[in-house]
C-alpha cells in the first residue's frame, strides 16, 4: 500500500493542549516537515518562547532549550555561535517577539546570524489571555484595549516581516499564512526555504505566519481564518520583503 | 606551559578563562570591566572561538544560556548594575541548571551608583539575586593570582555541579596590575552527559528547561536543587585564616581584606593580637570554620566595603553579637588602611 499522508519524523506522538482552531498547530507540521525533507532533524536545536508555544518540547521530536521571555534570539545567537554545525531555529508569538523581545530579535537580525525565525503572529497575548499584542491591530478588542486598540493611546502595530526585511544583514523576510490548502502549501515552502539558507550559510532568515486565536477572538474557527484573509491580511500584507536570492 | 607575565585584573581574568578553554564569550560596555571584553574581541577570534558584542546585558546572559545549554563552557562579564539586568538569564539558568561562569567587576550602588570599587553587590551575589528558590556558587578573590585562579577553575566547578559560578570581584581587582602565574592552555572538548543539547543522533530528543507545569513536579524539582546546594555545601569550602595567635579576629574578603591585612601588619608591629579570617568563597560560606575561629577571640571586626552585608553571614555563624563589631565604607570607595588600624585600636579594650 502507497504512503500518501504521514505524521513527520521531527513530531512527537503527544496531543499539542493548544485551542480548536488555533493555527499552531499547522505551523509546527510545517516546521517539522521542513526539518524532515532536508534531514536536520538530528542536527537541530531549536529555542522556545514564552506564551502558547512555551511548551513546544513536547511536540517536537528533536533538542529544545526554552528562553525567557523575548529572549530566544539571543539564546540561538549563543548556541550557533559555539555550534556553527548544529541547526538552530527560534519560534515566537507577536508578545515575545515584538514587545519584549524587539530589542533580541532586531539585533539578532542585524547581526546576520545564521538561524531561521518562525514568528507566530496572531495580534494578541494568547496564553496569558487576550492582551494588546504590539500586533493588535487598529480598533481591535482585547482584554486591555476593551473600546479597541486607540492608535492615538497605544500607537501602531508593527509590521516585523517589512521591519527585518529592511535590515542589510537579513537573507530573507516573508510573510505568509495559514489559512487555505495553497497557502498552508506557500508557508511550508518559505519556512523550508529558511531551513535551506541556514545550510547554505546565507544568514538570517524570517517567517511571519499571520495565525488565528479563536478563543481570545472570540470567534468560530471558521470565522477566524476568515478575519485573518480579511482583517490581519489588509494591514499585513502576504509577500517576501527581502530574499538575497533575488525571489529564486 | 605557564607563565608570569604583568598583567592588569580584567585582562588576566579574560586570559585565564581562554586558558580554561572557554568557548564562547558574550558581553556588554560597563566600566570598570571594558577590558575584560576588549581583550576578548581580539583574543577569541584569534583563537577561532565565539565572541560577540550583545546588545545589552540581557542579551549577554542569555546567549551564554544558549551556547552552554549545548555543553560548550561559555562565559560573561559584566559590573554591579549589568548583573542586575543578568538576573534574569541566571535564575533560569539555575532552573534548568545550565553550567556557566559570570564575572561581576562590581561597583557602587544603588542604581547607577559610581564606578569605584565596592562590595554591596554581596547580598544579591550570596541569595540567588534572582526570582526563585536557587544559589551561585560564589567566588570572592582578593588578588590578580587569585583571580586568575579562581577563573581558571571556576569552569570546572560549574559543570560539576551544572550550576552557575559567580566571580565577585570589585574595582580594585579588575583595574589594578600585577604579576601573575598564568596556568597552561587546558584542551576543553565537550562531553556528553546526558542533559546537553547537541543534536539528538541516536538518542531521544532533550529539553533544557526550568518550567515545571505539571502538579508536584516544581516542588520536586527544588527539592532536587536543594539537595545538591547541600552538597556543594558540605564539599567547598576556601577560606583563609593567617594565624593562630589572636584577640582580634577580623572578617573580611576580596579588596577589604587584602586592605586589612596592611592594617593586621601594623597592629601587631605595636603588640596587638589580631589576625585576619576571609573567606575565598563567599556562598556556600564558611559558616563553621569561622564559628570555630572565632570562639578564642575577644573582638570579631568586620570590614567591608558597604553598609553591612556579609555581617550578617558573620553574626550568623558566631552567635554573640556582642562580640561583632563592623567597619563599613560605602560609596564606590576603597577602605584605607588607616581605618582599619584606628577600627582595631579602638576596640582592642
Amino acid at each position: 500500500m502507497k504512503t500518501v499522508y504521514e505524521k513527520p519524523h521531527s513530531l512527537t506522538d503527544n496531543k499539542t493542549i493548544y485551542c480548536p482552531g488555533c493555527n499552531h498547530g499547522f505551523v509546527h507540521r510545517l516546521v517539522a516537515e521542513a526539518i524532515d525533507s532536508l534531514d536536520l532533524r538530528e542536527k537541530t536545536v531549536a529555542v522556545a518562547p514564552v506564551g502558547c508555544a512555551v511548551l513546544l518540547y513536547d511536540y517536537f521530536n528533536f533538542d529544545v532549550v526554552e528562553a525567557p521571555h523575548g529572549r530566544a534570539p539571543a539564546l540561538a545567537t549563543g548556541i550557533k555561535r559555539v555550534r556553527p554545525d548544529l541547526n538552530v531555529f527560534t519560534y515566537q508569538g507577536d508578545g515575545d517577539l515584538a514587545s519584549i523581545g524587539m530589542a533580541e530579535i532586531i539585533h539578532a537580525a542585524n547581526r546576520g546570524e545564521n538561524i531561521v525565525v518562525v514568528f507566530v503572529n496572531n495580534a494578541n497575548y494568547g496564553m496569558t489571555g487576550g492582551q494588546m499584542a504590539p500586533t493588535t491591530l487598529p480598533g481591535q478588542k482585547t482584554t486591555t484595549t476593551p473600546f479597541g486598540r486607540d492608535t492615538k493611546h497605544d500607537g501602531f502595530p508593527f509590521r516585523m516581516a517589512e521591519l527585518i526585511g529592511s535590515l542589510p544583514a537579513v537573507a530573507y523576510s516573508a510573510r505568509v499564512k495559514a489559512t487555505s490548502p495553497k497557502h498552508v502549501l506557500a508557508a511550508g515552502k518559505a519556512i523550508k526555504k529558511g531551513f535551506q539558507n541556514q545550510i547554505d550559510e546565507k544568514g538570517f532568515s524570517f517567517i511571519e505566519v499571520l495565525s488565528t486565536c479563536p478563543t481570545n477572538w472570540g470567534m468560530d474557527p471558521v470565522k477566524a481564518l476568515k478575519w485573518v484573509d480579511d482583517a490581519m491580511e489588509s494591514y499585513y500584507p502576504l509577500g517576501t520583503f527581502k530574499d538575497i536570492d533575488g525571489g529564486k | 606551559m605557564s607563565e608570569k607575565v604583568l598583567i592588569k585584573g580584567n585582562e588576566a581574568i579574560a586570559e585565564a578563562a581562554v586558558r580554561a578553554g572557554v568557548k564562547g564569550y558574550f558581553g556588554y560596555p560597563i566600566t570598570p570591566q571594558n577590558e575584560v571584553t576588549a581583550y576578548m574581541s581580539k583574543r577569541m577570534p584569534e583563537l577561532g572561538r565565539a565572541f560577540v558584542q550583545a546588545e545589552s546585558e540581557i542579551a549577554a546572559i542569555n546567549m551564554v544560556y544558549g551556547a552552554a545549554s549545548t555543553g560548550e563552557l561559555a562565559m560573561t562579564t559584566s559590573s554591579s548594575p549589568g548583573i542586575a539586568l543578568m538576573q534574569e538569564g541566571i535564575s533560569y539558568m539555575c532552573g534548568a541548571e545550565v553550567p556557566a561562569v559570570i564575572v561581576n567587576i562590581s561597583r557602587g550602588g544603588p542604581g547607577l551608583g559610581n564606578i569605584g570599587p565596592s562590595q554591596s553587590d554581596y547580598n544579591q551575589s550570596t541569595r540567588g539575586g534572582g526570582n526563585g528558590d536557587y544559589f551561585l556558587i560564589v567566588y570572592a578573590p582578593s588578588n590578580l593570582q587569585e583571580a586568575v585562579d579562581i577563573t581558571y577553575k571556576a569552569f570546572e566547578m560549574s559543570q560539576k555541579y551544572r550550576n552557575p559560578v559567580l566571580i565577585l570581584g570589585d574595582g580594585a581587582i579588575g583595574q589594578m596590575a600585577e604579576t601573575v602565574i598564568l596556568p597552561e592552555f587546558k584542551e576543553y572538548s565537550s562531553k556528553d552527559h546526558w542533559w546537553e543539547l547537541n543534536g539528538c543522533k541516536g538518542r531521544d530528543s532533550r529539553s533544557v528547561k526550568s518550567l515545571r507545569l505539571a502538579e508536584g513536579t516544581l516542588k520536586t524539582h527544588c527539592l532536587h536543587l536543594k539537595e545538591k546546594f547541600e552538597m556543594v555545601k558540605k564539599n567547598e569550602v576556601e577560606y583563609e585564616l593567617t594565624g593562630n595567635d589572636y584577640d582580634i579576629l577580623v572578617v573580611a574578603f576580596g579588596t577589604s581584606a587584602r586592605v586589612a591585612k596592611s592594617s593586621i601588619k601594623e597592629a601587631k608591629k605595636n603588640g596587638i593580637r589580631v589576625e585576619l579570617f576571609r573567606p575565598i568563597l563567599i556562598w556556600p560560606y564558611p559558616y563553621i570554620q569561622l564559628a570555630e575561629a572565632a570562639k578564642k577571640a575577644k573582638k570579631i571586626l568586620v570590614v567591608e566595603m558597604n553598609n553591612g552585608q556579609m555581617l550578617f553571614d558573620v553574626i550568623y555563624a558566631v552567635k554573640d553579637e556582642s562580640r561583632v563589631e563592623f567597619l563599613g565604607k560605602p560609596g564606590g570607595e576603597v577602605v584605607d588602611p588607616d581605618e582599619i588600624y584606628e577600627k582595631i585600636i579602638s576596640i582592642r579594650g
